[in-house]
């Protein structure tokens, strides 16, 4: 056996400790599967066993599911072989059920997706305080399918379980005992003892879905009225939470609606239906493909140059204390760096560290972190007006007010004072690269980190690589991240970099509509319905109206063959009306003090409504469409250098919903042919930017 | 086709549905007997020449299921030899009996039958019949199901129908509600419903409220506001993207009450009518059932009255009374605008705000307060029409002979 062993105790309990052959955690692979089968062969053989423990030789219990392993099977993947898939695994896991000897789970740490299942299907789960247990499947777009769907609800009632499961969300061993997922806490040292003991007082290894005379959970179904509303009430949850596009949840509650009034086996068939049909389909392949294999990737360094040592930042410095200076701080001191925070006067150094301090207080609060904690991170952060403290820094990230002069000013400031060796990072989410370096003495220490606020939650960081930019910058830049935690993209540099330059396209579009009449409400329904976190004009009244237009305006200045985007007359003419957006107190939406924002009804004064109002597929597919062909040209272009950064970027940096897998994954999705024929209709009614590129022809002509 | 004729109609008034109305301790089978007796015998009818009982009955489970009209036939003392049938289509089974039995009746392959409804929503809860169309998360997720209140603010909504609006609609069902009772309208068909001791237990339509106005109406809180946040508001604005956010504009006030009751029709062709010593009131022209869209469910009444006009070769303008069931006040006003047809001609007595609806038994009642209205106001035509859950929909076409 490679990921396992198992051994026989004098007193005949056999423990099947769970040890991965390589990496750090156990996941659940083909070898897996045929080392447990081999197992729980040798378990039924021996006469003597009165029970079996199912612990863990590695930091945690068990991960779940090698999804490298399933995404190798995406591009021919069958419902029906994902069917099969999943019958093996449960079949494994219900077999282990059903060996006639009771069996125990010591949980010491994460038991998450098929690592719960295997626990929930031993007959009794011990869980150290630090055990993290959860069914984090639908946030992959796909279902817990060894059995989850199925014991969860019948061990701990259909609600508490659909909680669990339709959020992905993890619980503690406290609120898991709670629950009645972990039927004692034990310590870590105890646990084999407490196992032994219980499984020697021989208690009855049966489920109850196993004895005699069970009848399912909700045998009778609709037939009780309580039943159908509840049902009917998670159904409209489900629809009002995830919308239409994800079919992951919708897909779970018909796991337990229909389970729950099945035999045990037939329940867990359609467990394994359900989910071949979700691992076939396009939107489970996109966000494994997205969400899980290129993030981990990213984060394992796949952008990193070779042939570097290793760096980490002992001391960062942060120049400029605002909101997202003073964020960064404290992510860095988070993950253990001494920060000197650095701003014009000590004063707003020292807000900027307050900002920090109400974050931990607010943490506090929430019972997350504690006081002490709290201070020794706040200890890392050194306030300070004085650009001479940052000589010591390794790295020094400047987030200072987005403009060319002052940027420059700040490069040369701190020049002066760090080392031949200091990392120089521009937070800057437009100015190029190039510009920035012009103003430095040392042009190859000079990068791109693009973070998005509030930098301490967005986990995107958007590097740009200037022309002169080392890769030995680049590597110790990515360490760095990795430090932080962050899932890097690496780009280009150019105007806009790829993510500020794509999103315009999103609210470009958004604005171009209100100019032709479409009803705003139509505008941001459809961008909701398709799975942006907000719509396009809710969106540019955050960023404020002014900002599109002030970067396009700058963008002319210095190459006037700028091409002026959609939705530009729209803009100015909101500006002319005095409609700035939500720092005003009015753009697209009216902040009323009392209630709710609501889209301004002056609106349609300003915008006439057409008469005709286009379908809503429409409306959806020129606000895709517009991000996918900007994303391919960036690509084309050379901004992007991977897909995957493109995807990554687009899904983690401004809200790209991710069943599409990004904005050029999304194009595979649609059909590249499909695709090619949408843009060209699109293009011809509503102009060039929607011309599908040279090469994204050729490729539909080959893949038709 | 043969004519298809109206000899008579009775009803109970309906009663409160809820554990103190004064209906709640008559089983829906008595409703229906009760009404089936007083049929026979205020006709003297030789109940061996009925071919047919269809019953509608929308929650057609537990007392109300087990073709219950087979069991009030026997239970009536009908002759043993009358089929009987019970159908659900939601909110207009009632009138899809009488439309059954209209067919068969019209094809030759009946001479006469009575079609009706009986509901006693007080007895088997609204929701009792859940189905997969609202509880089946693949089915409900999929057609987009909402309550039918969030469609109705959704019409509202979206054809810009103030509170204001539908609260006068609905104080005017009220007023034309208790002038009907007070002017005895309704006095040829409400046959009073008795008790075990053979006493009236209710005479007349108990939830109607006289003298309510639009100032009392105004106060009450909108009904639908917490099920749109449940879900259900993304799911309209998913289907319906003008929607920025609803107008919760319908309550308990403006919308049909929950009661309970039982309705009946007795159909037949001429020689029938001709053999029991029985005169025709009318006749029926036409009728019709549509689907439309299902998750606002309240818009198929338009429709479906078109078709019914088609099929009868008529116009809006020859129908000279509508009686469109008032299962929201905002689809009847969508109604009235998209036919253009002026309020003094629709519900000229009120109608479910008032009174109430009792579900598979509204279609058969409003039948007959048309009918009734017809001949008290010596007009010809009437439309009766009803949408039903799903977006199903159903019309008939009457005539007086």
């Amino acid at each position: 056996m490679k990921h396992m062993h198992l051994q026989f105790g004098n007193d005949g309990v056999a423990t099947l400790t769970l040890e991965r052959d390589g990496g750090s955690v156990n996941i659940i692979c083909d070898d897996f599967m045929n080392d447990l089968g081999g197992a729980l062969d040798i378990v039924a053989q021996r006469q003597d066993c009165p029970g079996l423990v199912v612990r863990s030789a590695k930091a945690g219990f068990l991960a779940g599911a090698d999804l490298t392993m399933l995404a190798a099977e995406f591009p021919a993947m069958t419902a029906r072989r994902g069917y099969e898939i999943s019958q093996r695994i449960s079949g494994l896991l219900r077999r282990l059920e059903t060996l006639g000897i009771p069996s125990v789970a010591i949980v010491d740490g994460a038991a998450l997706g098929g690592g719960l299942e295997l626990a929930l299907a031993c007959t009794r789960r011990l869980a150290s305080e630090n055990a993290v247990l959860g069914l984090p499947e639908v946030n992959l777009g796909l279902l817990p399918a060894a059995g989850g769907t199925q014991r969860l609800p019948r061990m701990i009632g259909a609600k508490n379980a659909l909680d669990l499961l339709l959020v992905g969300k993890t619980v503690d061993a406290n609120k898991a005992a709670g629950l009645g997922i972990v039927d004692e806490i034990v310590s870590a040292e105890d646990s084999q003892d407490v196992a032994k003991r219980w499984l020697l007082a021989r208690p009855a290894p049966e489920q109850p879905w196993d004895r005699k005379g069970y009848r399912p959970p909700e045998a009778r179904g609709l037939v009780l009225p309580e039943v159908a509303l509840s049902y009917s009430l998670a159904a409209a949850g489900v629809a009002g939470k995830s919308g239409h596009r994800q079919p992951a949840p919708v897909a779970i509650l018909s796991c337990v609606f229909e389970g729950m009034q099945l035999p045990f086996d037939r329940a867990l068939q359609i467990e394994s239906k359900y989910f071949g049909r979700l691992l076939s389909g396009k939107v489970a392949q996109n966000i494994v493909a997205t969400t899980f294999l290129a993030r981990q990737a990213a984060l394992k360094g796949a952008r990193r140059p070779h042939g570097h040592e290793r760096r980490t930042v002992g001391r960062l410095g942060v120049v400029g204390a605002g909101m997202m200076g003073a964020g960064i701080a404290q992510l860095a001191a988070t993950a253990g760096i001494e920060v000197v925070l650095v701003d014009r006067t000590s004063a707003l150094a020292e807000r900027g560290k307050a900002y920090s301090a109400r974050s931990m207080d607010k943490l506090i609060e929430r019972g997350r972190m504690t006081r002490d904690k709290a201070d020794a991170l706040l200890g890392r952060i050194a306030p300070t007006d004085d650009f001479a403290q940052l000589s010591a820094c390794e790295l020094v990230v400047e987030a200072v007010f987005e403009d060319a002069a002052v940027k420059a000013d700040t490069i040369r400031k701190v020049e002066v004072v760090t080392g031949a060796d200091t990392i120089y990072a521009s937070n800057t989410s437009t100015l190029p690269i190039g510009g920035l370096a012009q103003a430095s003495i040392r042009p190859d220490r000079l990068i791109g980190l693009h973070f998005f606020s509030p930098a301490e939650r967005m986990e995107l960081v958007e590097v740009i690589r200037g022309a002169q930019t080392s890769d030995a910058t680049l590597a110790a830049s990515l360490d760095f991240l990795s430090q932080l935690r962050k899932t890097p993209i690496v780009v280009k540099d150019g105007r806009g970099f790829y993510t500020s330059r794509v999103v315009q396209f999103f609210i470009n579009e958004g604005a171009a509509m209100v100019g032709e009449g479409i009803a705003p409400a139509r505008i941001e329904n459809a961008a909701r319905s398709i799975g942006f976190p907000v719509g396009p004009l809710a969106l540019l009244d955050e960023v404020t109206i002014d900002l599109p237009v002030t970067i396009h305006d700058q963008a002319q200045s210095q190459e006037s063959d700028i091409a002026e985007p959609a939705g530009l007359p729209t803009l100015r003419r909101m500006q002319e009306l005095n409609r700035h957006g939500r720092s005003s107190g009015r753009g697209f939406y009216d902040y009323p003090e009392d209630g709710p924002k609501h889209l301004w009804h002056g609106l349609s004064q300003a915008f006439a409504l057409a008469g005709q109002q286009p379908d809503d597929a429409e409306i959806e597919r020129r606000l895709l469409y517009a991000q996918s062909l900007e994303a391919v040209r960036c690509r084309e272009g050379g901004i992007l250098e991977t897909d995957e950064d493109g995807d990554l970027g687009s899904v983690f940096g401004w809200g790209f919903p991710a069943w599409t897998g990004g904005a050029l994954r999304f194009i595979e999705t649609e059909g590249v042919a499909r695709f090619v024929t949408n843009a060209k209709e699109l293009a011809r009614r509503h102009g060039s930017r929607f011309e599908p590129t040279a090469r994204l022809v050729e490729r539909a002509k080959s893949a038709a | 086709m043969q004519d298809i004729l109206i000899y008579d109609h009775a009803r109970t008034p309906r009663g409160k549905g809820r554990p103190d109305g004064a209906l709640h301790e008559i089983p829906a089978v008595q409703l229906l007997i009760q009404q089936l007796e007083a049929i026979r015998d205020r006709n003297t009818l030789d109940t061996a020449l009925l071919d047919e009982v269809a019953i509608g009955i929308a929650q057609p489970v537990a007392e109300q299921g087990g073709v219950l009209p087979r069991a009030a036939v026997i239970g009536a003392g009908y002759d043993q030899s009358v089929a009987a049938i019970q159908l659900n289509r939601f909110c207009a089974s009632g009138l899809d009996a009488i439309n059954l039995v209209a067919g068969q009746i019209g094809t030759g392959m009946a001479q006469a039958g009575i079609g009706g409804g009986v509901e006693s929503m007080s007895r088997v809860a609204f929701g009792t019949d859940a189905g997969a169309w609202t509880s089946d998360p693949r089915i409900a997720f999929g057609g987009y199901f909402a309550p039918q209140g969030i469609g109705a603010d959704i019409i509202a909504t979206i054809d810009g129908y103030s509170r204001a609006d539908v609260d006068a609609y609905a104080a005017e069902s009220q007023r034309r509600a208790a002038r009907a009772w007070d002017e005895g309208r309704f006095a040829k068909s409400v046959v009073p419903v008795r008790d075990l001791l053979g006493e009236i237990i209710l005479a007349r339509d108990e939830a109607i409220r006289p003298g309510t106005t639009r100032e009392d109406l105004a106060k009450l809180k909108p009904a639908f506001a917490g099920l749109a946040d449940a879900g259900y508001g993304r799911i309209a604005q998913e289907r319906y993207r003008q929607i920025e956010a609803l107008d919760h504009v319908h309550t308990g006030g403006n919308s049909s009450g929950i009661v309970d009751g039982a309705a009946t029709v007795l159909l037949g062709n001429a020689e029938f009518g001709a053999r029991s010593g029985l005169k025709p009131r009318a006749r029926i022209r036409s009728w019709a059932s549509i689907g439309s869209e299902p998750t606002i469910m309240l818009t198929a009444p338009a429709d479906v009255g078109r078709k019914a006009l088609a099929s009868a070769g008529m116009a809006v303008t020859d129908i000279d009374l509508f009686e469109l069931n008032e299962a929201f006040a905002s689809m009847v006003l969508r109604f009235m605008n998209i036919m253009n047809v002026d309020h003094d001609r629709i519900n000229v007595n009120g109608g479910a705000i008032a009174m109430g609806h009792p579900l598979g038994a509204t279609g058969a009642m409003i039948l007959g307060t048309a009918l009734d209205e017809l001949e008290r106001s010596g007009k010809s035509t009437a439309m009766v029409l009803l949408c039903a859950a799903n977006g199903l929909g159903s019309a008939t076409i009457i005539e007086r002979v």
